[in-house]
């Protein structure tokens, strides 16, 4: 029993922090893996979207993250994308429920982009990459370590596009009137998605100039 | 290692369980979304006749302030029911079904279909609800008449899923607001409801601009859907206005 209890890992052990780091870093879902970037463009026009995307993707990746971990003794090699596929679907169609009861504003805002979380690469790039061949300790903070860096670059994103495309802040103005009397207009660009992808862009150059570790030799 | 039979259990248990998750969610979380729809469908109402100032929290009670009365009225422009006191939200009109009402009377049967009258400082306004077909889905909304029955004051689009960008462009305000001060009878009092025109109102007949808007660049479907709508919803009102006007 103490035998055990000795040989098994701290919960925050270094290896299960960089679970959560690494991703939001150096192998960040959008700027380096450069997956879920439909939904990177789609729902960065303004903040609110943007983080109820990000805290619903957290959910269903790390929910389902664990489930498959759970699971991944049983489940028959033959058909495991299928199993997969129906635990994200379940999640996606609870999580669209329960935006539709608790915030129907946003839901209504999000509208086809939260269905489509299914469709998103990343979760099925965790299930399949990590939570098929780990505990669910670990799978459940790789989920959250992913949603945290995919949500981080949705967030950045908005930000920027939110400020230059609207003249404000999750909805408020934060561009002084005075500034638009000079003749400041705001950006109308910013707010279509072409310039989500410029943005996208503008993170990994900044992202790359100051992480060495992600320059690739020549 | 895995047989088939076992591959075959697996499924159909994880497909059982599955939706047995997703049924009482369903269920357990319906009222909550009801009341949500209730409540947009009455912000929509409001918002139609330029009551300003709807929140979330406060729209039920904006509603009962606002509307004075909630009629039902048959195809012969009969009002079958008037319903002025009490929650405004239990009255029959409010809980009319707009789809099925238009399906019996596109085969020719009777129908019934609800009116909201909207009192602010005196002034009548009278909203219409409109239901239609878009390009993926239905189309839905509503247009609020000054008491002349002619003078259109506002109108409020909503969609199922028309593309974003394009279709989904009606509920925009800059398209709305179009038809602010339109009319949809002539001065010979022959009903012209309110066009969408491809190509912008200005390629129609100088006395004709009165009754059209722009359509919507890219939403050519989407914007014959709003055409559409408008048209045969407001010619099944057409008996009771005749009748008040």
């Amino acid at each position: 029993m103490s035998k055990e209890t000795k040989e098994r890992e701290p919960l925050f052990s270094p290896k299960n922090i960089k679970l959560i780091t690494g991703p939001i870093n150096l192998s960040n879902p959008i700027t380096v893996q450069v997956l879920g970037i439909c939904s990177a463009l789609a729902v960065t026009a303004k903040l609110m979207p943007a983080i109820v995307m990000a805290i619903s993707v957290m959910v269903v990746v790390a929910a389902s993250n664990v489930l498959i971990s759970f699971l991944r003794n049983g489940i028959p090699p033959r058909i495991r994308i299928i199993v997969q596929l129906v635990v994200i679907a379940t999640m996606v169609i609870l999580v669209d429920q329960v935006l539709k009861a608790f915030v129907y504003d946003v839901s209504k805002q999000l509208s086809v982009f939260v269905g489509l979380i299914i469709t998103n690469c990343i979760i099925m790039g965790r299930l399949e990459a990590f939570a098929m061949s780990n505990k669910p300790w670990p799978a459940f903070l790789d989920g959250i370590g992913n949603s945290l860096g995919y949500g981080l670059i949705l967030v950045v994103i908005a930000f920027v596009r939110e400020l230059f495309g609207s003249g404000s802040l999750f909805g408020f103005p934060v561009i002084p009137q005075g500034l638009y009397d000079f003749g400041y207009v705001n950006n109308g660009l910013m707010i279509l998605p072409p310039m989500a992808l410029i943005t996208v862009g503008v993170i990994i150059w900044i992202q790359r100039y100051y992480t060495r570790e992600l320059i690739e030799d020549k | 290692m895995y047989t088939n039979g076992y591959i075959f259990r697996y499924a159909a248990i994880m497909v059982i369980i599955a939706a047995a998750v997703l049924s009482t969610a369903a269920i357990l979380l319906k009222p909550y979304q009801e009341k949500n729809v209730a409540i947009e469908k009455m912000g929509g109402i409001l918002a139609s006749a330029k009551i300003e100032g709807i929140e979330t929290e406060n729209t039920i009670e904006m509603f009962n302030k606002y509307v004075v009365e909630e009629m039902v009225v048959d195809q012969d422009g009969n009002v079958v029911e008037s319903f002025k006191d009490g929650a405004k939200e239990t009255a029959k009109a409010f809980n009319l079904n707009m789809k099925t009402e238009l399906y019996r009377r596109n085969k020719g049967e009777n129908y019934e279909l609800p009116i909201y009258i909207i009192e602010k400082d005196g002034v009548k306004t009278y909203v219409f609800p409109l239901r239609g077909t878009g390009l993926w889905g239905p189309i839905w909304g509503n247009m609020a008449l000054a008491d002349d029955f002619k003078t259109v004051r506002g109108v409020t689009f909503d969609h199922k899923g028309e593309t974003p960008g394009l279709g989904a462009e009606i509920t925009t305000d800059a398209f709305k607001a179009q038809f602010e001060g339109k009319t949809i009878f002539d001065d010979k009092g022959k009903f012209t409801s309110i066009k969408v025109v491809k190509g912008g109102v200005r390629t129609l007949a100088a006395d004709q601009q009165i009754h059209g808007v722009d359509a919507i660049s890219g939403g050519t479907i989407t914007s014959h859907g709003v055409d559409d709508m408008l048209k045969n919803v407001l010619e099944s009102y057409l008996p009771y206005i005749k009748k008040e006007k």
